[in-house]
């Protein structure tokens, strides 16, 4: 069963949820009883493939095993090759999933939500390089975060020292009442979006897009209309997919981050990826162009350090685009935004100096405009219908 | 370490005075300071301080102001 797919699936997350709702009424915990809930709509999810559940399981122990095995490794050593083939054992199976499709293997090993599990993986490894992990972690806590069921399809990507953070919190009856009530309007939110809007714009605009539409538009309006069109229906599908998750999570006490944050309405393209899918752009942002730059300016390998900054974002752009498929318009789209995003530094550090664009509502207006088509544009590169 | 080493410090990182004037300033919201500008930071404290503020540590919510940010690391040193 695909994780909000259907009215079923909200029906029987509803029951299983109500001792949840009665416990945090009353100021109770509900952790234990959560985590056994969760096991059982896991196998919900994942039941109807033998192949996937198997998978499943055994990716999961292995990146537990990764995990609890290098904390009380780098509590007495911390040496880097042990750090880096930690984290490449990590995305060992992603790549995998990735890769032995182009090779003719399908289906050997692949199921839903191999990446979201993958990058909160990592990021334990990273963090617990950094030393911010000391305390001994508990094996079903860890494990109750990487499958955690209401983000385990397709994220919002959570850290596990806030998931934790909230895990060992009970709220008063008065707070859960407050928690529950905005999870329950997410929930809402996320009806609106995935199930009307996005249901709209798929069965009465894309699907007659580009070249269906009976000549009321031409081959090029056409192509534009699609452009438009699909990037309205990317967003409210995404976030409405996201807002459930977010919805849920609440309910269950775990207060999940959001994934959007009004993107159409980004001054430029700096502040859209601060809006859109921010779950995956911070994680991008924190553990893969903030690390290689720190890194970079350490080594003094490259004296200017704006190459650095730009081969970073190169660098995150890059994988995001491999990361959504190897295929080439996710990589072409990567790359993309790689330009944009270099191109508006450069713009922003010229203008820094030369004073031409100044910050008015005008030009706040006029940055909302282009940012806006220089996004759709990416997402007409992200659909795919070019090449 | 003193607070005016900081400011002074963030005053080079950011390339603007204004932090002098208003030491309650959210660096992040005013687009005084963005990753990049975050790692430049880092890197400068561990040569100025030698206080090494891991990147994972370096919360936005929390490292927004230079106040903040002098409190932050007094507390490290």
């Amino acid at each position: 069963m695909t994780p909000y797919g259907n009215i079923l699936f909200f029906i029987i997350i509803g029951i299983l949820l109500l001792p949840t709702v009665i416990a945090g009424l009353r100021g109770k915990p509900a952790k234990n009883y959560n985590i056994l809930i969760s096991i059982l709509i896991l196998a919900l999810i994942f039941g109807n493939s033998l192949n996937g559940s198997i998978s499943l399981i055994l990716f999961t122990v292995f990146q537990l095993l990764l995990i609890i095995g290098y904390q009380p490794y780098r509590s007495q050593k911390n040496n880097s090759y042990v750090f880096i083939s930690a984290v490449l054992l990590s995305i060992l199976p992603l790549v995998l999933v990735k890769v032995l499709p182009l090779l003719g293997l399908h289906h050997l090993f692949g199921f839903l939500g191999v990446s979201y599990i993958t990058f909160k993986s990592v990021q334990m490894i990273l963090e617990t390089r950094d030393g911010l992990l000391k305390e001994k972690i508990s094996f079903i806590e860890l494990a109750y975060f990487l499958l955690f069921f209401p983000t385990v399809s397709s994220g919002p990507i959570d850290r596990w020292r806030r998931f934790q953070k909230d895990l060992h919190t009970i709220p008063s009856g008065e707070e859960y009442k407050k928690l529950l009530l905005s999870g329950i309007n997410y929930i809402f939110v996320g009806f609106l979006y995935k199930f009307i809007l996005a249901y709209l714009i798929y069965n009465y605009a894309i699907v007659f897009l580009p070249d269906q539409t009976y000549n009321y538009l031409t081959p090029f309006q056409g192509q534009i209309a699609y452009m438009y069109a699909y990037s309205f229906y990317l967003f409210f599908d995404f976030a409405g997919y996201s807002a459930f998750a977010v919805g849920v999570s609440r309910i269950m006490g775990i207060q999940t981050p959001v994934n959007f944050n009004r993107p159409f309405s980004s001054r430029n393209i700096k502040d859209f990826w601060n809006r859109w899918h921010m779950s995956l752009s911070f994680w991008f942002r924190d553990y893969v162009y903030m690390r290689f730059v720190f890194w970079m300016t350490k080594k003094k390998w490259i004296k200017n350090k704006y190459t650095i900054s730009y081969i970073g974002f190169f660098l995150l752009f890059f994988l995001m685009g491999i990361w959504h498929g190897l295929e080439w318009h996710y990589i072409v789209y990567g790359l993309y935004h790689a330009f944009l995003i270099i191109s508006f530094d450069k713009f922003e550090r010229w203008n820094k100096k030369h004073k031409r664009w100044p910050k008015n509502k005008w030009t706040h207006a006029i940055g909302v405009f282009i940012t806006f088509n220089a996004v759709c544009f990416g997402f007409y590169i992200f659909s795919g219908i070019l090449f | 370490m003193e607070k005016q080493q900081i400011l002074d410090m963030l005053v080079e990182i950011c390339e603007d005075d204004i932090i002098l004037e208003n030491p309650d300033l959210d660096l992040f919201e005013e687009g005084l300071l963005d990753s990049f500008g975050t790692i430049n930071l880092l890197v400068e404290i561990e040569n100025r301080f030698n206080i090494s503020v891991p990147i994972t540590d370096f919360n936005r919510e929390e490292w927004n102001t230079p106040n903040r940010i002098a409190g932050k690391l007094a507390e490290r040193q």
